[in-house]
């Protein structure tokens, strides 16, 4: 089991930066889903979507062992939610 | 539930800077905040009874001069207001707002307000209004934490407050969570004292979770909407923001009339509104874009049973031309899920739901919030305390914990002190000068700035129950403003004697008199207290 590293500046940045891609891909997923919700107020929830998946992912960031794996993780979760982003706008 | 140590004192360490940061921007926020629920009744309280009784109007023949006002002030005129309860709402029948264009989208401090009269003769009268300011300097201190303008840059720094604040709020509860059961229902108040302030601390953090993470989620929205609508546009939306949001809005009706004189009479616009909604009780009309294809009424009015849609409440957009109701999107109660979940963000932000029993419980959690944030930092400054030994000299304690504690001092009771005497001279005030905004600001900032002086002077321990009875003198300022009016209504100032602005002079009254009793026990404690290495002691 690997020791824990703070790595204060690492983790902040992976928190701000892939959670804000994050938060922006999951409001991106959340405006393909088929709702039923008319488009003027649909659009404004996918801007309130961003702020909490942004501050969570910003929080919680610091859990991760290390910075390294802070941004690696963060950065799968990224590239999970835009591959489903794509595949729903394939279909 | 178990989490490793170096987890726990990462978070601990996330949690006292962000919080140090943060809090005494979140002290003048929350304490403004707590205030601005109650902007509607303490704008009243500060604006005098109507003297004339003017000529008494009907809404429907009132049309005529509105349509008056439309047509002759066209290049000026965005919206206006066709106010079904003037005197209630302590303003004129027909308003509107001039907004200074050298100034920003939010920043109002220099609009101007107009109203229109119809004189004996017919010809209608164009004067200038002075609404009382009051409640919306309160309100700008508040959403953008003491700050004097509601400018974009000023509000991006509340953004970056509001988003340590959501750190700050996720830290404290990891840091909780192990110890949560074992520690929330200990509260020891035998113990030492940093223990006691800790239990409180705690208890109050935890309690009113819900409510902080209702405010920093919805105040970060608020800094920053525009710029995440931006990139949503951008990257999401494909440029096709705009036509959402007009998506569902009426089609303009290119061969509908464009002549205001042809609108359908105010008093069928109310009766269709209550026939959607028995609850709705409408208090105002505003016409927008009249002359246009694209002309909108929208009768905005409250419903004390459902949340409302926005903080003014919740409105029907009309066609003016036809009367017909063109959407429910932002009709309390009629929304539909989506619409009901979009308005609850701003209802929980705004108390704007449940009536005035939600509004006193926002009232308390609000103080109840500024109080977290000023014991976070005593807990701060305490927790790095030289503790004298036996035998011993004084330590000198750290700069660094004096600084703050003389910041915490000056800055929270600053704000205290200076909105109450900001109150308190509103009325004097409005009796002999025009640009009562500005004097606000000047005198709000003045107790501000010397108070934060005076701490740093005094130091902090003399300084804290010296602000404390000046905050408690400055707020009992409030009520007597109001007896004067009452006993020497010569004087120019008056009284009001309705329930909810008597409330205010009552409130008032409370606040000063629990200020004093904090200013008396905490004086003992500085001169007699046990613990004389704290910053909060002060020997002669």
């Amino acid at each position: 089991m690997s020791s824990f590293q703070v790595d204060w500046l690492s983790k902040s940045l992976a928190g701000v930066i892939l959670g804000l891609f994050l938060s922006l891909a999951c409001s991106a997923v959340f405006m393909q889903m088929p709702l039923g919700i008319a488009v003027s107020v649909k659009v404004q929830l996918a801007m309130w979507v961003v702020a909490p998946i942004w501050m969570l992912v910003l929080s919680l960031s610091f859990l991760f062992s290390s910075g390294q794996r802070a941004w690696l993780l963060l950065g799968l979760a990224n590239v999970c939610v835009v591959t489903i982003y794509g595949l729903l706008r394939l279909f | 539930m178990k989490i490793k140590p170096e987890i726990i004192r990462v978070y601990k360490t996330l949690h006292s800077w962000t919080g140090i940061i943060s809090a005494l921007a979140l002290f003048i926020a929350f304490y403004a905040g707590a205030l601005t629920i109650f902007s509607e009744p303490l704008m009243h309280w500060a604006t005098p009874p109507a003297v004339e009784s003017t000529i008494e109007t009907s809404i429907d023949d009132a049309v005529v001069l509105l349509s008056h006002v439309i047509k002759s002030e066209a290049d000026t005129v965005r919206s206006i207001r066709l106010h079904i309860y003037p005197e209630k709402y302590f303003t004129q029948q027909i308003t509107w707002e001039v907004h200074d264009k050298s100034a920003g989208e939010l920043d109002s401090s220099n609009n101007k307000y107009y109203t229109v009269k119809g004189a004996l003769n017919g010809e209608a009268i164009i004067e200038q209004i002075h609404p009382s300011p009051l409640s919306k300097f309160i309100d700008v201190l508040h959403r953008v934490l003491g700050l004097p303008i509601d400018s974009d840059a000023n509000r991006w720094i509340m953004g970056v407050i509001a988003a340590l604040y959501s750190i700050a709020l996720i830290s404290g509860l990891i840091i909780l969570l192990p110890i949560l059961v074992k520690e929330l229902f200990a509260f020891r108040i035998g113990r030492k004292p940093k223990r006691v302030w800790l239990d409180a601390h705690n208890i109050v953090g935890v309690f009113s979770l819900p409510l902080h993470i209702v405010m920093a989620l919805t105040a970060f929205v608020f800094a920053y909407h525009d710029i995440i609508y931006g990139v949503q546009d951008k990257v999401i939306h494909e440029g096709q923001l705009r036509q959402a949001f007009m998506a569902d809005m009426p089609k303009p009706v290119a061969d509908q009339p464009t002549n205001p004189d042809l609108m359908v009479l105010p008093s069928e616009l109310i009766k269709t509104a209550q026939a959607l909604s028995a609850n709705f009780i409408p208090y105002r009309l505003d016409y927008s874009a009249i002359t246009t294809p694209r002309a909108m009424v929208r009768v905005w009015g409250n419903d004390d049973s459902a949340i409302a849609p926005r903080a003014p409440g919740g409105f029907i957009p009309m066609n003016p031309y036809t009367g017909e109701v063109q959407s429910t999107l932002y009709l309390p109660g009629h929304q539909g899920a989506a619409s009901t979940t979009l308005s609850s963000f701003f209802a929980l932000h705004f108390a704007t739901f449940g009536g005035n029993f939600i509004r006193w419980v926002y009232f308390l959690l609000g103080l109840a919030g500024a109080w977290l944030f000023f014991t976070g930092n005593l807990l701060w400054i305490e927790g790095r305390r030289k503790r004298q030994k036996r035998d011993e000299n004084e330590p000198k304690q750290r700069k660094d914990v004096r600084v703050l504690a003389t910041l915490t001092v000056g800055m929270s009771l600053g704000c205290v002190a200076g909105i109450s005497l900001m109150i308190a001279s509103s009325k004097i005030l409005s009796l002999y000068v025009s640009e009562l905004y500005q004097w606000h600001q000047y005198v709000y900032y003045t107790v501000f700035f010397v108070a934060l002086a005076w701490a740093w002077l005094r130091g902090p321990a003399r300084a804290l129950f010296e602000l404390l009875y000046i905050a408690a003198l400055f707020t009992l300022f409030i009520p007597l403003s109001s007896i004067i009016g009452l006993l020497m209504p010569e004087t120019g100032l008056w009284f009001h004697l309705k329930p909810a602005l008597l409330a205010v002079d009552i409130t008032a009254l409370l606040l000063s008199l629990a200020f004093a009793r904090m200013a008396w026990h905490v004086r003992k404690r500085v001169y007699f207290g046990t613990d004389r290495d704290s910053v909060w002691a002060y020997t002669k």
